[in-house]
This record gives C-alpha cells, structure tokens and sequence, in this order.
C-alpha cells in the first residue's frame, strides 16, 4: 500500500489511561506509603483478571441472572410529548438488583476480591446506594462488611442504612469534618491503611488512585455496551445525545465510555448546582466550579479554597455531594468530548415530581439532576434526535428527603 | 553548607545518641500559641522539629491529629502562615531541623515551585508528604530535592524488599520508618518487628533511620531509640495540646507548658538510654 494511502488512526478518547493511571493531567496514584502495595497488587489482579475467560464469564452471568442485566432501554412517549422535542430514552439502572447502577461496578470487585483472598469487605457511601450493593454483594459471597457513612447521610437516607443492616453490614457512622461523602472516604481509606492484609476497599466512583477509576468504569462500561445495542435495535443507529448525572462520575461514565469515539454522540453530565453556581460552597459541581488538586488517591476537579483546603458543598442528594470527580471526566471536559452542565436542587426536585407524574417511574434524586436538563435540553432538540438519559437509580430511599423539602408529612 | 539535618544526625552519632524527633500541627490552636510551642521544642529537647501542614482531609492520621489540623484551620491558619511561622522560628534558631508534614494539594494548589522556593527562603530543612510516593516523584520530590530541600520519606511494614530500593531512591535527610500498618497515634508498636524492619532498611541506606507512629511514653521511645537512630512523637503532644485547652477550644496558660513539659520528660527518657 502506498504510504499515502495508509488510513489515519482516529485519535481515541477511550485509551486512558496509561501505565501510571493517568488521564492527561489527571488521576495518578496519591495515597500513603502503606497503601502502595496494596494498590499495585490490585491492578496486578485486575490485569490478570481482564484477561481471564472465566472471570467474564461468571460477572456475566451473575449480571443476567443476579443483577437482572441487560437493564431495559425505555422509550419515555409521554415525557417525549410533554417536552415536544427529541425522542428521550431512559436506561433503566434503576430496574437493577438493589435499585441502582451500583450493584455492576460492587460484582465486579468483588469478584476481584474473591480472587485475591481478601477476607474482609470495606466501603464508603453518600446516598447509601453503593452501601447497599456492596453489603448485597458481601452477603452474596459470605464476606463481613464494614460501611462508612457520614452521619448528617446516615440521618436523611435512613431506609438505606436499614437495608445495608439487614444485609448484615455494619454501618459506622462518620462525624469527621460534616459528616457526608467526603469524610466518609477519608474513613475508609483510614480503615484500609489499618487493615491492609486481608481487606479489599470496594470504592463505588471513578475515583481514587489507579487503577480504581478504570477498573470501575470498565465495569460499568455495560450500561453503555447495551445502550448501543438496544438502540440499535430500537431504532437501527446510535443514539444522538447522552445525558447523566455526575456526582463521581460512575454512572455517566458507564454510559459515555464506549461511545467516546462516536464523533456524532453528544454527552452531557450535569453535576449538581445545589443552591446555585454562584453561591459559595452551596454547590458540588467541580468541574463547572472547582479547580484542579489531589485527593483521595488522585490529581482531579475538587471543591477547595486558594489554599488547597477542601470545601464539602452542597446538593440535595447525597450521592451527588462529593467535592471531587472521576479523574477521566476532569480530562473530558478539558479536551472538550463531554459537555458539562448543572442542576440545582429545586430543578431536581421539579423534575423528580415531573417524571413520577407522567412517566410513573420514581427517579432517585440524583437521575432527577439528569432529567432536570433534560426538561431544558430536549426541547431545543429535533423530533429525530435520540436521547437516552441514564436513569441510575430509584427513588424509593428519597421519599423522605422529598417529601420533607415539599413540606409533606409521611 | 551542610544540610542541617545531616548535621544533626552526625552530631548525634558521634556522641553514640539518638535523635528526639517532635510533631505539633502547624497553628495549633492558633498561630500565636503554636509559635510559642515550637520556639520552645529545641529547649525542652526536640532534635528536630516536625511542622504539621494542617489539611482538611488528612487520610493518614488518626484522630488526635484530625482534630489538630481542624483546630488550626478554624483559627485560620494557611499555608502562607506556616511558612511565616518557621520565618519566625529562624530569627532566633539557626541550627535546630525543621521538616514540613502534610498532604500534597496544598502543596499543588500554592503551587509547587513557587512552594519550594519560599519553604527554603523561611528556613524549611525538609519536607515529608504523605500521599506524595515515588510513582510521583518527578512532580514534588524531585524538584525538592533540585531547590536544596531534603525529601524524607515514609516505609512503612508493608514496604517489601522489591519496593524499598525505590522508596529510598530518592529519599534523603533521614528515613521515617512508619511502625505500624495503620493511622497516627492509634497502636503501640511492636519492638521486636521494628528491630527487624530498621535493620532491613539500615542494609539498604547510610541515611538514618527514625521511627514513629505510636510512640506515646518515655518508655516506649526509650525502647524504639536501642534499635532506631531518631524517635518521632507527634500525636502525644497533640493530645495534650488538645487538653489543655478551655470549653471553646482556645489556648489557656496550661497549653505551651504542658507540651514542653511532656517533650522535657520524654526526652530525658529517650537520653537516659
């Protein structure tokens, strides 16, 4: 073949990341020394699991037959009307064993954890939605359990917090710094530095130090691979636009990853924007309103003040309230790949009632953030444009929270 | 010159003693209070002085120190008065080690170079941060070491023999043997096992090696300075800190004696050996 007629290789946004885990500028591995070993064991055994026939095969067939994949791509007719402009699709995470997108990212490690001996099982949460699959997924496999969750979260998600006992997980209170993700995280990584030998940290986001933000996004990788698929099938081409909440980044990134290099797919996360972008720590959107630093394990967006102090933020879900986010979403947004964009908590709560009214689905309220820009985006959109908003969770854990912001007894 | 470290660790060595290593937290529990504390460590007998860069979210360490870094960022201490503060330090000290302890984003977010040239110009000797490993070397501790600083790093039990040529590498000034797999301030070690662990890295490094992590009595750094070159104290002096201060949290004239007593008391233990 003449040279000239070589084809060009499309650069690719789904390479990330390299050797060192990092995504451009981001990611890497910041964490203390004890923990070095323990983390380059792990990507070792992530590795050589990739690699391995068998370990596919049972996380598939766990997905189908335990966690209930695939998950249903949902024509929303009635929201479509209501907002008069593209099609929308919802994802159904929310139909998943344990109500969310969670419970694929928790089988994958522990599948992991299976295979490298660990004993114990560990984990932080925010909403209690990654509590809960991870405590299902430890009594699955006959592991003990320990939860950390801040106790300002243990207060407004209390139904979680009873399933995650019922499963026979303890759930320890955190009350360092507010109380809510963040510290929740710091906690659990304490807890890992003191347990190092037989326990396994199933950190539930795109975040931490490599290899957890590629190990996590390959495992939820299969919202996206079956959004392709069904859309495929559903309407015989690839859906135009992609829409998901951000908190850390799971559930938009499962979404997003496999379509990166479909130049014809817009994306975008909405982050929440709390009481609003311009009022000061009264939001968690970090790549709309943060800057670039190093936490938890990695180099990413975070909340902070000039002097690198952490700021903790605020959102009306407690699983969209982290300071930080996944490290590759920080590198999408400054390459430009993925659009992102906030919701403020009333949006949400507007949209929430929205979808609960004319769909009869009860979005958690971190979707709701999703849908909220949706109900703004949709509407500018042609009537053949091809949106699928990933619905990753359900609503049933928020009743509370909403009915109280509503001014309703339950 | 001679880095400052190096020459107190000599020093140290030729009259056959072991150096007494002191941790406080930077503008615990205002910078005024903590200057005080840290005028007065080479008296009471620090060898060489840890300064605690308080953080937000301070993985490593129990909750002793937590509490110290929320203590001193409630007073409002930053980065740039931590800095001032070892400024302070030198009008009247030109010989006693100051190593700077924390976290990496303060550090990127100053940012690093700029960093490294004021830590030197105020008189830094060192710095130590925690979840800065080699894998990352070329973005802090390198650069350190170019700007004059010593880089002292952590090992820890979990360093195994394959990873502690790396560890070291770069390492100088001295080596901080972590004694336990766990927080600050949180277990008591064990002798033996720190016995074993300094000689291994000893086998590996002319650099001395100093221990800490759960260090609390006389004792108890009388017995980790018979097979270590340097005992690092921090979370018993931040606890006593944290006790001798009033119902709101402010100092009391309790809070500067009481710490430089117990750094008297502790290093008359460790000198007795």
């Amino acid at each position: 073949m003449n040279p000239a007629e070589t084809p060009l290789h499309l650069n690719s946004y789904r390479t990330g990341p390299d050797d060192r885990g990092h995504f451009g500028l981001y990611g890497g591995r910041f964490v203390a020394e004890t923990l070095m070993p323990l983390i380059l064991e792990l990507e070792a055994a992530y590795e050589a699991a990739k690699a391995d026939p068998s370990f596919h095969a049972e996380l598939a067939d766990l997905n189908a037959h335990y966690a209930g994949r695939p998950s249903p791509l949902y024509f929303a007719e009635r929201l479509t009307q209501h907002l008069g402009g593209a099609k929308v699709y919802f994802k159904r995470e929310e139909l998943n064993h344990t109500g969310s997108h969670k419970v694929n990212n928790c089988l994958g490690q522990i599948l992991l954890a299976k295979r490298m001996g660990k004993k114990r099982i560990i984990a932080e949460t925010g909403a209690g939605q990654h509590g809960v699959a991870t405590a299902t997924v430890a009594a699955r496999f006959g592991l003990p359990c320990v939860i950390y969750m801040g106790a300002t979260d243990i207060e407004r998600q209390k139904p979680n917090v009873f399933r995650m006992r019922l499963l026979g997980a303890e759930v320890r209170p955190v009350i360092s710094g507010t109380g809510t993700l963040k510290d929740a995280m710091n906690e659990a990584l304490r807890d890992w530095v003191s347990n190092v030998e037989d326990t396994f940290y199933i950190i539930g986001t795109v975040a931490g130090p490599h290899p957890y933000p590629a190990m996590v996004r390959d495992f939820q990788a299969v919202i996206g691979k079956e959004t392709r698929e069904q859309m495929l099938a559903a309407e015989g081409r690839l859906p135009d636009t992609l829409v998901a909440a951000i908190g850390g980044g799971s559930n938009a990134m499962g979404i997003f990853h496999p379509f990166l290099d479909d130049p014809s797919v817009k994306m975008f996360g909405v982050e929440a924007a709390g009481k609003g972008l311009d009022v000061p720590n009264g939001h968690c959107a970090s790549l709309n309103g943060g800057t670039p630093g190093v936490l938890h394990g990695n180099r990413t967006y975070l909340l902070q003040d000039g002097d690198g102090q952490i700021l903790e933020g605020h959102s009306i879900s407690a699983g969209l309230d982290y300071p930080g986010i996944g490290p590759e979403h920080s590198w999408l947004r400054d390459t430009g790949r993925v659009t992102y964009v906030a919701a403020t908590d009333r949006e949400a709560l507007d949209a929430f009632q929205l979808c609960t009214r004319i769909e009869g689905i009860i979005p958690a309220l971190e979707p709701s953030h999703a849908l909220a820009y949706v109900t703004k985006l949709a509407p500018t959109l042609p009537p053949d444009n091809l949106l699928v908003m990933n619905m990753s969770g359900r609503g049933d854990k928020d009743i509370f929270a909403v009915a109280a912001h509503l001014g309703m007894d339950i | 010159m001679m880095h400052r470290l190096a020459k107190v660790f000599e020093e140290l060595a030729a009259q056959d003693r072991k150096a007494f290593v002191t941790f406080i937290t930077a503008g615990d529990p205002d910078t005024a209070t903590s200057l005080e504390i840290l005028k007065g460590l080479p008296g009471a007998g620090a060898d060489v002085i840890e300064l605690g860069m308080p953080f937000s979210d301070p993985m490593a360490d129990g909750p002793a120190i937590q509490r110290a870094s929320l203590r001193a960022l409630h007073a409002g201490q930053d980065m740039h008065k931590t800095l001032a503060m070892v400024r302070a330090f030198r009008e009247t000290n030109k010989t006693t080690p100051i190593v700077l302890m924390g976290y990496y984003n303060p550090i990127y977010v100053y940012p690093v170079d700029r960093f490294l040239a004021d830590a030197v110009e105020a008189g830094v000797d060192g710095l130590i941060v925690v979840d800065a490993p080699p894998e990352a070397d070329d973005e802090l501790c390198i650069p350190a070491l170019n700007a004059g600083l010593n880089f002292i790093r952590l090992t820890t039990p979990t360093t195994d023999d394959h990873r502690l040529g790396a560890v070291l590498a770069n390492t100088s000034g001295f080596v901080y043997y972590v004694s336990i797999t766990g927080v600050t301030g949180t277990r008591a070690p064990d002798l033996e096992a720190v016995a074993r662990n300094v000689a291994r890295i000893k086998a590996r490094t002319t650099l001395p090696v100093a221990v800490g992590f759960g260090v609390r009595t006389p004792e108890q750094a009388k017995a980790i300075a018979s097979v270590a070159d340097g005992v690092v104290v921090g979370s018993a002096l931040v606890d006593t800190i944290a006790q001798s201060l009033d119902d709101k949290g402010r100092a009391t004239e309790l809070t500067v004696s009481s710490v430089l007593t117990l750094v008297e008391k502790l290093s008359a233990g460790l000198k007795a050996a």
